[in-house]
Order: structure tokens, then C-alpha cells, then sequence
């Protein structure tokens, strides 16, 4: 039987985006002792996803985010960060112990200090055929473009908001595939209002409008102020309906334009993945800006639980360069906090860093503008739509729970399932929350899911290991 | 292999063959088995427990738990899954 084998360290990073990465490296030449976890099996994140081992882009093929992910590969290689790949960590707990089924088996990790640096998942407000195969998240199709050289579907549909649209689109059309159409909720004036704060980052609105090029080269169609309101098909995606919406993406009546694909990338935003703060029971507050409801933190990411760090998009939406300097914060201040960095070294370096930090909010708030929740959307959604996927409980069923007498989100959860299957509400979390804050007022009195282990579904096999039922000790019962 | 797969401008590893409810499918070894089951035609991989509705990879990234499929026997999300040869998939009852 595997038995858990302790490891001790100063600091335990969950997490290896550029945030985690950047606070591990930060706390490490500071003199901390640091392991660093992730579910991949190499550093980089999402946004700088290595491709898996035998696969690799071809050199001249290579985009600035590869040489990004191989500098912070190459970072952590060199550092005295141990370094814990292909770690699904399940629990964490006390101050702090982290639990994690790694290719040894079940871990345990203890030490003073964590940072959650988990990254951000995405929104995706429901509409009729949603949950058929070959509908996929934005981020799902960078994950196939990216990591593993693949067009999401023969013909694709590209639809949502934010620079992820354009992204997508051109990297399938560059790759040699057919996009039948971008459908984006923005408009013109829309992206023409965000275009100051875009232009903070030059060398990333270069890239954006290089994308933008190379659509218009390939003639593709971009349906601005649009949304998907339906995909129809028997067993997977075969066509994509979009429609006219307003300001705020509810559909506002006017032309369908239906699409034949056999594969759908969309997404509405993203939404911070902050379930670790959330079960240590760290206080939160709603952020729409933000993503949702965020850890609070003062400037350096420590939250209100002792020891506990929060940094990156999984504390606050705002992208990878503000994510890896939020990262360096924290790092600094753990190593601070530990007694490794005197106040004067410390704060001369955290000012350098939070000036670079202060130079990225005018782009990340024109982005976050453009992916911000819609309320209105959430509104719009027919009652037959199915919100959670893992339990199938549509929208008319938690209007009747709400009806009922579900107040907030963990009593509709009661009442209906809505978030008790295996992705334990990451996927329908923020519509039915929305749906509920539409009858008892705001998001705030609605809540959130309580924290609870495990964090995400782990095999029983995983935890326990191989054993016999011969070797398992049983006491000697009691004489009578 | 397939038209999904980039024709240029990506190396990738030997080739591969697995089994899905029996029936050989190729991919490159590295791929995850999500990606190969996508390059390969197999889009639906389970259906919802209540509504018996087709479901297929989602979210690529080891969130939404829509590729759940049983490999070698365990039930295991395909995009976290590195495609070996001769493993052996058994989807769960979608096609």
C-alpha cells in the first residue's frame, strides 16, 4: 500500500502559470525552500502549455508564447525550486498541508506558507445545443492549436468576446482549416472605445491586428454585436445559429444566420479558478472586473487566512504578464514574511515590480471590459436550456427551486443538483448564480459554492494504491 | 493522419495504435487520447447519466470532466491522458 510520503518545505506554489512559476522563483532566490505543483507535466500554464513530450512547433513556426513558456521552463530547471509535475492536488488543508496524487502515488506537503496560483477556467453562458459534442471553450481550441498541432473541427464557428476570437480564428485559418464565421458580441465602437488601453501593449496589439489580417485575408466572415443562440445537430455540432444582440449580448430580435460546422469555439469571459482560498475559508469579494468572486488581498496577494497567498488570473482576471508580476509579489512577500528579505530590500524591489504592474492595468482593463459578465445574457437564456451539464438540470428547474424558497447558491444546490456532479459546479457555477442573483438581488447575497475537498474527482485507486485485503491489519475483536 | 492535425509546422512522435471499443485507431504518440479520439472521428465519448443526451470533450484543460471515458479499465478524463500504444478505451455506452 502507498503511504503518503511527507515532504516539508517553506513554501508550497500550486501552480505553475506564469504567476506560480514567477512566485516559486521569486521566494527561492530569496533563499526560500519552495516546491511547486501542477496538474501538467511541464511549467507554463495554459497560456504557456508546453506541447507533451514527442510533440514539438517546428522552429520558424514558433510564436512569442513558446519562447515565453521555454524561458520559464528553463527558469525553474535552473533554480532550486522542486519542481512536483503532473500533480493533481485534491486537498489542502490546517496551515498548511496539500495533498496531491503525483506518478508516486499520494503526497503530502506541509509548510508555513502557500500560494494558490490556479488559474482561470471559462464562462460560458448556456443556449440550446450547448452541450453537444463538438462544442468547445476558446481556451479549449488554443489547448488543441497549441499543445497538440490540431484544428478544432473540419469547419468551426469562432464565437464570444475578447482578443481569444481573433486568436482562435487565425491560428485555425493559418493551420490550413475553415472557419465559417466569427461571431463576436462586441462591436466596432466597442473595440474602437478599448483600443486606447489595447494600445499600452503595442507588441500584443500587433499581434491582434496581425490576426485580424489575416481573417480579412482569408475572407472569413466576422459578424460583430452577435451571439450564438443555438446549435442544432443529432449527435454533435453539424450547424451554428447566431443572431443580433444588444449592447449587453441579450438577442434582440432580427435575421438568424445559420452556419453547417461541425465544431464550435466559444466563450464568454473568464472566471478565476479560486476554490483553494475558498476552502481555507479566506474571505472573498464579488469582482465582476475581476471575473467573480475573488480572494481579498492587500497589494501583494496575501489574503485574509495567515500565510496564504493568492496571485494570478485564479485571484483576479487580468492576464499572463500581470499574472507572472503578481506572482513575483507574492513570492517576495512570502520571503518577506519568513524573515528572508529585510523591510528595505523588500520594499525596493516590490516597488520596481508594482510600478510594472500599475503599467498593465490600462490594457487588462480594456480587455476585461470586453470579456465582462453580462448579466443581460444570462436573463435571455430559454427555460429548456440545460445550465448544468454534469446533472442535466435546466433553467426552468432552478426557477422552480428559486420559487420554492432556494436562496442562495448552496441551498439551490440542494434543491436540484445544480453543481453536485464531477466538475463540481465549474462549469455551471456562474450561470445558475446569476440566474438566482436575478431573484434575490445581487450576487453578493447569492454566495458561492463552500470550498470542499476533494478538490477535484480523483480516483479511489489513485489514493490508495495497489494493495491486498490480506495485508490490511484488523484489530482483534473485543472478548464478549 | 487526419485533416484535424496541422500539416506542417509541428513535429510529432512515432505513430501509435489503441483500441476504442475494440475498433484500432492511429494517433502520434504524445497526443493526448482526447485529441486523438477528435483527429480520429470519435466525437461523442459518453451520454449525460439523466437526460442519456451525447456529450464529448469540452473544456481540453482537465475541468469539465465531459471526456471521462474508461482506459484500461480505470475511468480517466481523456485530455489528461497520453496516448500509448495498445491502450485499450471503452467508451461509455455513446456510440
Amino acid at each position: 500500500m502507498a503511504l503518503p510520503k511527507p515532504h516539508e518545505a517553506d513554501l508550497v506554489v500550486i501552480g505553475a502559470g506564469p504567476a506560480g512559476a514567477a512566485a516559486a522563483l521569486a521566494a527561492s532566490r530569496a533563499g526560500l525552500s519552495v516546491v511547486l505543483l501542477d496538474e501538467a507535466a511541464s511549467p507554463g500554464g495554459q497560456v504557456y502549455r508546453a506541447p507533451p513530450a514527442g510533440l514539438s512547433v517546428s522552429p520558424g513556426k514558433r510564436g512569442p508564447d513558446d519562447d515565453a513558456g521555454d524561458a520559464l521552463r528553463a527558469g525553474i530547471a535552473a533554480s532550486s525550486v522542486v519542481w512536483r509535475g503532473s500533480a493533481r492536488v485534491w486537498s489542502v488543508s490546517g496551515a498548511f498541508r496539500v495533498d496531491a496524487v503525483t506518478p508516486s502515488g499520494n503526497e503530502s506537503f506541509f509548510a508555513p506558507r502557500l500560494v494558490a496560483a490556479t488559474g482561470a477556467h471559462e464562462r460560458l453562458v448556456p443556449f440550446p445545443g450547448w452541450t453537444k459534442p463538438g462544442v468547445i471553450g476558446l481556451a479549449a481550441a488554443t489547448i488543441l492549436l497549441k499543445s497538440q498541432g490540431m484544428i478544432p473541427g473540419r469547419r468551426s464557428v469562432v464565437a464570444g468576446c475578447g482578443p481569444l476570437l481573433a486568436a482562435v480564428a487565425a491560428k485555425i485559418v493559418v493551420a490550413g482549416g475553415a472557419v465559417a464565421a466569427v461571431v463576436d458580441l462586441s462591436g466596432p465602437g466597442d473595440w474602437l472605445r478599448a483600443l486606447p488601453g489595447l494600445a499600452r501593449r503595442p507588441d500584443l496589439l500587433r499581434q491582434g491586428l496581425g490576426w485580424a489580417l489575416k481573417l480579412g485575408a482569408a475572407r472569413v466572415p466576422v459578424l460583430f454585436r452577435h451571439g450564438v443562440v443555438a446549435v442544432e445537430g443529432a449527435e454533435a455540432c453539424e450547424r451554428v445559429v447566431a443572431a443580433p444582440v444588444d449592447t449587453e449580448g441579450r438577442p434582440r430580435g432580427g435575421s438568424l444566420r445559420g452556419f453547417e460546422a461541425d465544431a464550435l469555439a466559444i466563450g464568454h469571459g473568464l472566471v478565476p479558478g479560486a476554490e483553494i482560498t475558498k476552502l481555507l475559508r479566506a474571505r472573498h469579494h464579488f469582482d465582476p472586473a475581476a471575473g467573480g468572486w475573488t480572494p481579498v488581498r492587500d497589494a501583494f496577494g496575501r489574503c485574509s487566512v495567515a500565510g496564504l497567498y493568492a496571485v494570478g488570473d485564479g485571484a483576479a482576471v487580468a492576464g499572463a504578464e500581470p499574472a507572472r508580476l503578481s506572482g513575483q509579489l507574492a513570492g517576495l512577500a512570502a520571503a518577506h514574511d519568513a524573515g528572508r528579505i529585510p523591510l528595505e530590500a523588500f520594499e525596493r524591489e516590490a516597488a520596481s515590480v508594482r510600478a510594472g504592474l500599475a503599467r498593465m492595468s490600462a490594457f487588462a482593463g480594456a480587455v476585461g471590459r470586453l470579456m465582462r459578465p453580462r448579466p443581460a445574457m444570462v436573463e435571455a437564456i430559454a427555460p429548456e436550456t440545460v445550465i448544468c451539464r454534469c446533472e442535466d438540470v435546466t433553467r426552468s428547474e432552478i426557477e422552480t427551486a428559486i420559487a420554492e424558497g432556494a436562496r442562495d447558491i448552496n441551498q439551490l444546490k440542494h434543491f436540484t443538483r445544480c453543481g453536485m456532479g464531477p466538475c463540481q459546479g465549474r462549469m455551471c457555477g456562474e450561470t445558475a448564480a446569476g440566474l438566482l442573483a436575478l431573484q434575490v438581488g445581487s450576487r453578493e447575497e447569492v454566495g458561492y459554492w463552500t470550498g470542499r475537498p476533494p478538490l477535484r474527482p480523483v480516483p479511489l485507486a489513485d489514493l490508495l494504491g495497489r494493495f491486498d485485503y490480506g495485508d490490511i491489519p484488523v484489530p482483534t475483536p473485543a472478548p464478549l | 493522419m487526419t485533416a484535424l492535425r496541422f500539416a506542417g509546422g509541428f513535429e510529432r512522435g512515432a505513430t501509435v495504435t489503441f483500441h476504442v471499443d475494440g475498433a484500432a485507431v492511429r494517433a502520434h504518440s504524445g497526443e493526448t487520447l482526447a485529441a486523438a479520439l477528435l483527429a480520429a472521428g470519435v466525437v461523442a465519448l459518453r451520454r449525460s447519466p439523466r437526460d442519456g443526451a451525447p456529450r464529448g470533450a469540452y473544456c481540453f484543460m482537465g475541468v469539465c470532466q465531459e471526456c471521462v471515458v474508461r482506459v484500461d479499465g480505470a475511468l480517466r478524463q481523456s485530455c489528461q491522458v497520453a496516448v500509448v500504444d495498445g491502450l485499450s478505451v471503452e467508451l461509455r455506452g455513446a456510440v
